[in-house]
């Protein structure tokens, strides 16, 4: 990781402490209106995308690991969540929840064995776990194979308000978003969260000051994975769908470009990024396969020149915490 | 023809083979890895473009001059090899002194810089390349047939690693290499052009790579996608294996190989899935890999 000096530690001022609500104000804000002015369809899908991309800096802005499987845990609990609404009936809350523990249990799980290995072999381990329940959606007979499970039901939230009113749904993913962005800023800033930015810093100096590291690791990761999942199974509901692209690798290698598009180890980066990346998405859906020469241009770009990310080179400049 | 275990002997030797085909190409490609992250310290994510680049270059030298197989085997390793020499002055000289992470990144986003242009000149379907006139036909070993093809493949793959080992563990200029990588500054005040050093090893490595995708275009199709594919497998072999070893790089690549063959005999619904599933019990049973060193 590239060591940013911390802009705070320079000059203090009332405004400059509150930058974080600040940001968060005009996050909110901008979510609510947004609806009234676009898509909220597309608006949605970049929630839940924004909410991986957040899962996912958690392990690689703060604790400095690099998952290069994560699309297992948005994948997963994506299949879980739309199978538990259609096949078995659950309402929306219950199926996204169905998700997120699937995702939880294979974080716990894949999380134990990558945490043996350090760095590299961490992303390494990680992507070919990955791949390993690519290969299982793809034989699995609830997944639907190629054609993934379609016609999801929305449902009723709580059997009482009815979720296929795009503005319900809306609202619905507003908060699950809104929640999950203030736990992941809330772990960031507890003492919790203070050990694993230890832990990135100099792992071997944690553990000499008495910290079990690889416990921090694990619980770490698991969060990662689990909020990962709330993203999985909320998206499974909102576009109705979950299909292989959710859990192949190309999805997990999104969600890396979409963090450090937006600024590796900042709290509002992913976000940004991932909004980014999505417009560009569909803007650039016209000219193909392109698209992935782009997004390969865009890594080369952002690790050659702007390591920092938007967000994080903005922070630089203003010397502000985002 | 007799039977062991319930299957056909035919049956049971031709997976076989295919294990040990698949196996030259793992051990190729992890091979070309390990040298490239023991000079370099990156790990090479754009190793199976580059692979896909040797087949691609193969199949555009006989479209446009006509020359076949064997130039081929030559030359693409060549141009390959270049344009790895030119990324690494280009791009990667810039991360040495970064985290390791930034150097997957970078490697990651060639990858589908290379992967992209290919779908968009050549589509998604795979392209053929026919096995050179040489090396057509096979013959009848009694217990089953070996196309003569796929023995050359097993052959030379295994000609060029022992080579590339012997090169590295036995040679003056694998003692420099080897001690380059233990500590370049010191190498560097012997005299050493350590840069020109890095330089050429990525470019043998990514030449590798081309060597093996060359190799594959007959018996594989030639698709934009046959890369990306065999990477993450390949980095599952080299999680197996550890990087410390060329030796436990060739022998890993070439045993999982033939595990994976025989598990389509007998378990076909795991034969995708076996070697991830072998990496995660050495990651519990020997976290380090079967040839690691601890770091």
């Amino acid at each position: 990781m590239e060591r940013v000096v911390d802009p705070l530690a320079r000059k203090p001022s009332a405004l400059r402490a509150q930058s974080e609500t600040i940001g968060f104000l005009i996050m909110v804000t901008a979510l609510v209106i947004a609806p009234f002015v676009t898509y909220p369809l597309f608006l949605m899908q970049a929630m839940c995308f924004a909410l991986f991309a957040c899962a996912f800096n958690l392990l690689i802005g703060y604790v400095g690991l690099l998952s290069f499987g994560h699309a297992l845990y948005f994948g997963w609990a994506s299949y879980l969540s739309a199978h538990a609404a259609k096949v078995w009936g659950l309402s929306p809350e219950l199926a996204i929840l169905t998700g997120t523990a699937t995702a939880a249990v294979c974080g716990l799980v894949a999380g134990s064995l990558a945490i043996r290995r350090q760095g590299i072999y961490f992303a390494m381990i990680t992507l070919a776990l990955a791949q390993m329940m690519y290969f299982f959606a793809l034989q699995a007979k609830f997944t639907g194979g190629e054609d993934g499970i379609q016609a999801v039901p929305r449902g009723h939230l709580f059997g009482l308000i009815d979720l296929r009113n795009d503005m319900a749904m809306y609202a619905v993913v507003l908060i699950i978003f809104l929640a999950s962005f203030g736990f992941i800023h809330r772990i960031i800033h507890s003492p919790f969260g203070e050990v694993l930015k230890a832990i990135r810093e100099n792992e071997s100096r944690a553990i000499s000051l008495g910290y079990k590291t690889d416990r921090y690791k694990l619980v770490a990761f698991v969060l990662s994975a689990t909020l990962a999942g709330v993203a999985g199974a909320t998206k499974a509901i909102v576009l109705q769908l979950a299909s292989l692209t959710d859990v192949n690798w190309p999805m997990s290698g999104e969600v890396v470009l979409m963090t450090l598009v937006g600024g590796l180890g900042t709290i509002f980066g992913p976000v940004v990024g991932a909004f980014v990346i999505l417009v560009m998405q569909f803007k650039l859906a016209p000219i193909g396969e392109w698209v992935l020469v782009i997004q390969g241009a865009i890594f080369v770009a952002c690790v050659l020149l702007f390591r920092r990310g938007i967000i994080g080179e903005l922070a630089n400049k203003l010397r502000i915490r985002l | 023809m007799f039977e062991i275990f319930g299957i056909p002997s035919t049956a049971l030797f031709g997976q076989l083979l295919i294990g040990l085909i698949n196996g030259s190409f793992y051990a190729l490609l992890s091979l070309g890895l390990a040298v490239i992250f023991g000079m370099l310290n990156i790990i090479n994510f754009s190793h199976g473009a580059q692979y896909m680049m040797g087949a691609f270059t193969a199949y555009l030298i006989l479209q446009y001059t006509g020359l076949g197989y064997w130039p081929a085997l030559i030359i693409a390793p060549i141009i390959v090899g270049i344009t790895g020499i030119i990324i690494e002055r280009l791009f990667l000289r810039w991360l040495y002194k970064l985290d390791h992470l930034y150097g997957l990144l970078l490697t990651f986003g060639l990858a589908l810089i290379f992967e992209g242009v290919a779908r968009n000149y050549f589509g998604s379907a795979g392209l053929p390349y026919t096995v050179p006139e040489s090396l057509q036909g096979g013959r009848n070993l009694g217990f089953m047939f070996l196309p003569n093809y796929r023995a050359w493949v097993i052959a030379a793959s295994l000609c060029v690693c022992v080579a590339t080992w012997f090169v590295i563990e036995r040679t003056r200029l694998g003692a420099y290499l080897r001690a380059a990588t233990e500590n370049p500054t010191l190498v560097r005040a012997f005299g050493i052009n350590v840069p020109r050093m890095i330089t050429l090893t990525y470019g043998f490595g990514v030449a590798l790579a081309a060597f093996a995708g060359v190799m594959a275009a007959p018996i594989y199709n030639v698709s934009p996608q046959m890369g990306s594919e065999l990477i993450i497998v390949v980095f599952a072999v080299v999680v197996i294996g550890g990087m410390g070893s060329i030796l436990g790089a060739i022998i890993t690549g070439f045993g999982l190989g033939v595990i994976e063959g025989l598990t389509k005999v007998f378990f076909p619904e795991a034969s995708n899935t076996v070697i991830f599933v072998i990496m995660a019990i050495v990651l519990l049973v020997r976290p380090a890999g079967l040839f690691g060193r601890r770091a």
